[in-house]
């Protein structure tokens, strides 16, 4: 399945790990957040870049404090209709801070990505129906928010009292 | 949605309803959807039924219709009467508007 | 009444647009069902029995004349002549085609009308006291607020899938006629510390199938904060309410199995932290811009008595009837707060012709500055009239079957669509309320019955707010046959309580009877006509109505 980062096609050259293998010398590693709670040293002094998986069930005040660790967060969608992960990136990116790769994996659909990308989402791993047309017409068919969330700066508040 | 499927029912029919204005129609012999509950095809006992869910289940791909089940159906002279206070009501229109739904028209 | 300005236009306008695609995506098939019913539901479109349903919005219940004539045209154009008014003070067309709807969208946004998020699991349209601007006891408007909280939850993309539904409802003074604690947020109107409007927030309340009283969470928030706690509520509620299961997953149920006090703690950490960010704090040229749409009309300078009303009462006794039942005190001299019965006798609660509509909006026109509120009871509301000025009124509303004198009475009830509409139903609900009016269709009888609130629902998913009905009726299901099981004692006002079962079910023609017996006993064992059904039964308890309507077994 493609990814879509800022608008674009991407090609995932992450190397995502479960937590019974052992990792490769080098590379940029995906794992979760278990393993990185067991492993944070060793995983954060490795060269390469790192990343951790978010399920729906884990708040990311795991990571509050160490956000700066990491150059990709997923957060996983497991159905469309679990919006956990829209909080999770709202926390993420706007409470502690969070600059790197924000990625929705799981049920990913059209419908979702304006919302995921108002959230602070910056990248999406979508089927392949997914065209970059497609995906920027999805976020630009609502052009103006009513709430200041994530990336949106531009809100009706500050239009209107500017 | 549950409370209109029976483990014992004998005599069942398909219906759902049509995607476009979301009317109730009824699965035929000749594998259609109609808007008259006497076109139905029944099926005897539960293989019989099954096999004939299964049958109407691509009409949902083709996108006529959502949500096709299986509800329970008497004949009483020779008319398809649903079992169900619902489906005698999905069948007819509002009880308490006679002048609306498929009570108030003609068939053609 | 607040009108949009352009940034308002364009939202409605875009998300019609983005519908219309997701609708035409739908019928070429790139979205299956499974995808599209929580988008089409997401703007009010349901699947019913016969057909579609839409949901239009009627934001805390208030209309123009304008908008009351177009929803007229639509029931025309596009439906079967009629709409059902709701308890969520919104309209709902019967009939629609899919491919109409955005059609009927289009013409919605014409007039600043529209059905975004009157279903899904997202935060509903807001509900409010249908005398606000009006009524004598009131602290502030509450659709000001009620305004403000529709836009800060309109397409709010961290809320959108929500463990399930959520409701609001605001009320502006202590007397709660917007049932504020049966929500899942009840706001409360109340003088802060410094003098100023200030919120109190109850949390938690609902009914369907756990009827739960709302449980004050957050005392005398102030304007700038009211933003920024209600999103740290929702906020707690998105990431730690129960989605295993649905009849679990709404957030009285966080709020009853963590209780109170920890809902409390966990909102007010998150709180601290949102307010800390500081982008939520409401600006008081915002409250300005918005208060400004709801100053008070030019109300003429009056006398408080008005002497051609009392001659015109004493004169006609179904007139000096609904003066009495159907009209509530206002604020200004000389002026009445007029209640519009969508309960005449053997009618459908809260439906209305498009003739009738055609009809409400003329007459708002012509005597109530062009506004009309829709109750949480399915009734309408002319907010100002003249007192010299209702028996016009009364007599054009009586001769299209809108004056009937019975508010607040057994025949004016709460009912849900069931069996005849409702894909969920158990039972039908209408039918049961029709039959009802018309064995109190006697007018003088149900004067001295008195206040009674009877309301039905259909199923366990409560739409007709029978656990608060000071009767409820419910209907069940018992192999395909309709059954309907009765509580006695609930009640949503500012002391809300949820209604007891009073025993066994009856069945379709057995509950009238019922009905008849329990009204019976509260006759003769109220201590005074003075004393209400409600007020009867929290003395004596369910007892002696039990004994009597079941006596034979
Ligand atoms: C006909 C289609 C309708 C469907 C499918 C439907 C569905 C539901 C469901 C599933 C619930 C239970 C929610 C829960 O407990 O979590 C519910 C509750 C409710 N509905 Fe409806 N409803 C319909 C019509 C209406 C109408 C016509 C009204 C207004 C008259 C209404 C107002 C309410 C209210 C006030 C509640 C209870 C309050 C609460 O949410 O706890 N619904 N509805
Ligand atoms: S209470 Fe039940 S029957 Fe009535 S409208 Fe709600 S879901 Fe339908």
């Amino acid at each position: 399945m493609p990814i879509i980062k800022k608008g674009e096609w991407v090609s995932d050259e992450w190397i995502s790990v479960d937590d019974e293998t052992d990792l490769p010398v080098e590379g940029d590693v995906l794992v979760s957040l278990t393993r990185y709670q067991e492993n944070a040293a060793a995983l954060t002094a490795r060269a390469g870049k790192l990343g951790v998986r978010l399920e729906a069930s884990e708040p990311p005040e795991a990571i509050a404090d160490v956000v700066g660790s990491f150059d990709l967060i997923t957060v996983d969608f497991p159905a469309f209709k679990d919006g956990r992960g829209y909080s999770y990136a709202r926390l993420l990116r706007e409470r502690f801070g969070y600059t790197g790769e924000l990625r929705a994996v799981g049920n990913v659909l059209r419908d979702q990505l304006s919302l995921m990308w108002r959230c602070g989402f910056d990248a999406f791993h979508v089927n392949q129906s997914i065209t970059p047309e497609v995906f920027a017409e999805s976020i630009g068919e609502l052009s103006i928010a009513y709430q200041p969330t994530g990336v949106t700066k531009d809100t009706v508040m500050n239009a209107r009292h500017k | 949605m549950a409370q209109h499927s029976n483990k014992l029912a004998k005599i069942q029919a398909v219906t759902a309803n049509r995607l476009l204005d979301g009317h109730v129609v009824y699965f035929t012999a000749e594998g259609q959807w109609s808007d008259w509950v006497d076109d139905v095809v029944l099926a005897d006992g539960k293989e019989e039924a099954d096999a004939l869910l299964a049958k109407a289940l691509p009409s949902v791909e083709t996108r006529h219709i959502v949500d096709p089940y299986l509800f329970e159906v008497d004949q009483e002279d020779g008319k398809m009467v649903p079992k169900s206070v619902r489906e005698k009501i999905r069948m007819a229109g509002p009880t308490i508007r006679l002048d609306l739904g498929k009570q108030a028209a003609v068939r053609s | 009444m607040y009108r949009y300005d352009q940034f308002d236009h364009k939202l409605v306008t875009e998300r019609v647009n983005q519908f219309r695609g997701q609708v035409s995506r739908r019928m070429s098939g790139e979205m299956t069902e499974d995808e599209f019913k929580p988008l089409r539901l997401m703007n009010g479109v349901y699947l019913q029995l016969h057909a579609y349903m839409l949901r239009v919005a009627v934001p805390y219940g208030t209309l123009s004349s304008v908008q009351m004539h177009k929803l007229a045209d639509i029931a025309t154009k596009y439906d079967k002549g009629y709409g059902h008014f709701t308890t969520r003070q919104n309209l709902q067309y019967n009939w629609p085609a899919l491919e109409d709807l955005p059609k009927i969208l289009d013409e919605l946004a014409e007039v600043e009308m529209h059905a975004i998020q009157t279903s899904g699991n997202c935060i509903r349209n807001v509900t409010a006291d249908q005398y606000a601007g009006a009524a004598a006891d009131e602290i502030d408007d509450p659709r000001i607020w009620s305004e403000i909280i529709r836009q800060w939850s309109t397409f709010h993309p961290e809320f959108t899938f929500l463990p399930r539904k959520f409701k609001f409802a605001v009320t502006g003074c202590s007397n709660d006629r917007a049932a504020i604690r049966v929500h899942d947020i009840g706001i409360e109107l109340v003088r802060g510390k410094d003098g100023d409007v200030a919120f109190d927030i109850h949390v938690g309340g609902g009914q369907g199938r756990t009827p739960m009283i709302a449980k004050l969470i957050g005392e005398a928030i102030s304007r700038e904060d009211l933003l920024a706690y209600l999103e740290a509520t929702l906020r707690v509620y998105n990431m730690s309410g129960r989605r295993d299961h649905l009849y679990k997953s709404r957030i009285k149920i966080l709020v009853h199995d963590i209780g109170a006090e920890e809902m409390k703690r966990l909102v007010e950490e998150e709180f601290a932290l949102v307010k800390k960010q500081g982008v939520l704090q409401l600006p008081q040229e915002e409250v300005d811009r918005i208060r400004a749409y709801f100053a008070a009309p030019d109300f003429e300078t009056l006398d408080a008595e008005c002497p051609e009303l009392d001659a015109a009462m004493a004169s006609n006794k179904r007139f000096a009837a609904w003066v009495n039942t159907n009209t509530a005190q206002h604020k200004q001299a000389g002026y009445t707060i007029a209640n519009i019965s969508l309960k005449p006798i053997g009618g459908v609660a809260g439906d209305a012709s498009d003739a009738q509509m055609h009809v409400v909006a003329d007459v708002a026109e012509k005597y109530s500055f062009s506004e009309i509120r829709v109750t949480h009871e399915q009734n309408l509301v002319l907010a100002h009239v003249k007192k010299s000025d209702l028996l016009a009124l009364w007599e054009t509303l009586e001769a299209n079957g809108m004056g009937t004198p019975n508010l607040g009475l057994i025949t004016d009830q709460i009912v849900c669509p069931g069996l005849d509409y409702c894909a969920l139903a158990n039972a039908r609900s209408i039918p049961i309320g029709q039959e009802i009016t018309e064995r109190f269709a006697d007018l003088d009888r149900q004067h001295n019955i008195g206040e009674l609130k009877l309301k039905i629902s259909g199923c366990i998913n409560a739409c007709g707010h029978h656990h608060v009905g000071h009767i409820g009726i419910l209907g069940v299901d018992k192999k395909g046959t309709e059954y309907y099981q009765v509580t006695l004692g609930g009640s949503a006002d500012e002391i809300t309580s949820v209604g007891k079962i009073v025993g066994r079910a009856f069945t379709e023609h057995e509950i009238v009877d019922a009905i008849e017996t329990i009204v019976e006993v509260y006759l003769d064992l109220r201590e005074s006509p003075d004393e209400r059904f409600l007020d009867a039964y929290r003395r004596v308890g369910i007892a002696p109505f039990k004994e009597k309507l079941y006596a034979d077994n």
